[in-house]
């Protein structure tokens, strides 16, 4: 399926209507794949006839598209960073980055390997997002400190991404068993490469209310898609309390308490924001 | 959970947990009083052993548990910015220490309020008040308390990855993962701060993240106890997670 169709059809209600029973969930898989669905079975589906399964069910071929889509935007984009240059006299930062082109590498043949023939194929990817970046100093008139400004800036915004669309997913995945923990499994791996991006980006490695530690990039697509990536991490109330409430003292400080708790981003946002650097 | 398993951590794997504990932290460790049952669904139905508070099944049970893991590593954190080291560290690691532990507090004290308010019978509720025994921690060295932080942040992690298919509530998912990744981000940065130059990939190293999977730990509540256990004074058990 061509990525675009697929990120718009993402964005559709369809997903978010939960479905209730396993014979609806195969009949939905249906719209992207039945053989899909069957090829899926050892990582978790074949779970669907116990017990935990009266319970309602996301449309997981599309959930993992969403993963996989973003998994494949830091794949690439680990990779050609590593093959860049701009790293090359940067011991920290290219040691940094390999360690997470490797979990990027390995999540994206995770999540193939789990979709079976659903998987989308890779997108084609613009980092420069249509000439206003060059991260990879594709351009020799960049300079490196440029392109590693660059670099820092796109890895901090697809990290913090990745945690909050597997988190704003998860729910989704009740009752898919391994798949589910799975998905958590990669949600944390995601939130250990946003710390030390960050720090390495001399910021905390938490997010502190919607601030989101990047410069004004000068072009105005840019910025706003920045700020969807951290819009909602202001929020305070979890589960209907509000946290500053719940004591005084520094751990309930407006920014403590939007420290403590990262915020889930719906697929609508994190396919807007994917498709900043997707071409076709 | 397995069958016909009952686990005693004071007897039966206090040996164990030590010799794991000290090859995270090289640390040595207290007794414990944590026990830890698995007891067969349909069976004996023995849901306690002696009396001691069980922490239930499904959405109360995870409740119960968070708040048992939040409770430690908040008064964890409380006793770092009570000791020496934290008192005279570098600016940064005194300020990553009590960013953790205001983070903590605000977890644990967030779960007693959200366990008021969803667990109606107040006897399923866990004690506010749990007991901590942290004489193995050195809380005026650096690296005592760095690599149980670690330890502690790691566990967190594996804790709720582990615990995620308990769950039945999606609010519930949702919450446990605002909470799970801010304790990965904790990790991450502790990691990082213990290996500084000698290992930049150990803020999700291989020793954490598995290589060819690129996925995190997710723990069993017994793998938890027996890396946690060692700290807890109050026993308590978690008989039977997934709810008969």
């Amino acid at each position: 399926m061509n990525i675009i169709k697929f990120l718009d059809e993402f964005t559709t209600e369809k997903l978010q209507a939960p479905m209730s029973s396993r014979r609806e969930m195969f009949g939905q898989l249906g719209n992207i794949s039945k053989k899909a669905a069957m090829l899926a079975v050892p990582f978790g589906l074949a779970t669907a006839g116990n017990k935990a399964q009266a319970q309602e069910v996301g449309d997981v071929p599309a959930i993992f598209n969403l993963a996989l889509t973003l998994e494949y935007l830091e794949a690439e984009f680990y990779m050609k960073a590593l093959e860049s240059g701009v790293l090359s006299s940067n011991a920290k930062a290219r040691a940094i980055y390999e360690q997470i082109s490797q979990h990027e590498d390995a999540h994206v043949a995770f999540l193939k390997q789990a979709l079976g023939s659903a998987a989308i194929d890779k997108p084609t990817f613009d980092f420069t997002a249509g000439g206003n970046f060059d991260p990879f100093m594709e351009d020799t008139s960049t300079s490196v400190d440029t392109a590693y400004t660059q670099l820092l800036i796109l890895a901090q915004a697809f990290e913090d991404t990745g945690v909050r669309a597997y988190k704003g997913q998860a729910a989704n995945l009740i009752g898919q068993g391994n798949l589910l923990t799975a998905a958590l499994q990669i949600h944390s791996v995601e939130a250990r490469h946003a710390s030390e991006i960050r720090r390495l980006r001399g910021l905390e490695g938490w997010i502190t209310r919607n601030i989101t530690g990047i410069p004004d990039l000068g072009v105005q697509a840019a910025n706003e898609g920045v700020a969807l990536v951290y819009e909602g991490e202001q929020n305070t109330t979890q589960g209907g309390i509000d946290v500053t409430t719940l004591g005084s003292g520094n751990p309930f400080s407006l920014d403590a308490s939007t420290q403590a708790y990262d915020e889930p981003m719906n697929g609508e946002t994190a396919s807007t924001i994917a498709s900043l650097f997707i071409v076709s | 959970m397995g069958k016909k398993k009952s686990i005693d951590a004071t007897a039966q794997s206090v040996a164990r947990n030590r010799r794991n504990f000290l090859k995270v932290s090289g640390l040595a460790l207290a007794g414990t009083g944590l026990l830890l049952a698995s007891c067969d669904n349909d069976d004996d139905g023995m849901k306690q052993l002696g009396g001691v508070f069980d922490l239930g099944s499904g959405d109360t049970g995870v409740l119960n548990y968070a708040f048992a893991l939040e409770q430690l590593e908040a008064a964890f954190y409380t006793n770092v910015l009570d000791g020496s080291y934290w008192a005279g560290a570098n600016a940064e690691e005194k300020a990553i220490l009590e960013d953790l532990y205001n983070h903590e507090v605000n977890h644990r004290d967030w779960f007693k309020a959200a366990i008021d308010a969803i667990v109606t019978n107040s006897s399923q509720r866990l004690p506010a008040n749990l007991e901590f025994d942290f004489s193995s921690v050195d809380f005026s060295s650096r690296i005592s308390v760095l690599q149980t932080a670690q330890a502690l942040e790691d566990t967190g992690v594996g804790a709720y990855n582990g615990a995620g298919i308990y769950i039945k509530t999606p609010a519930y998912l949702t919450l446990a993962g605002k909470i799970v990744s801010v304790e990965a981000r904790h990790a991450a940065a502790i990691r990082s701060l213990i290996n500084g130059d000698s290992d930049f990939k150990a803020f999700a190293g291989d020793d954490i993240v598995t290589e060819d999977t690129g996925l995190d730990v997710a723990y069993t509540p017994a793998k938890v106890f027996e890396n946690a256990g060692p700290f807890i004074k109050t026993p308590f058990t978690y008989s039977d997670p997934m709810g008969s």
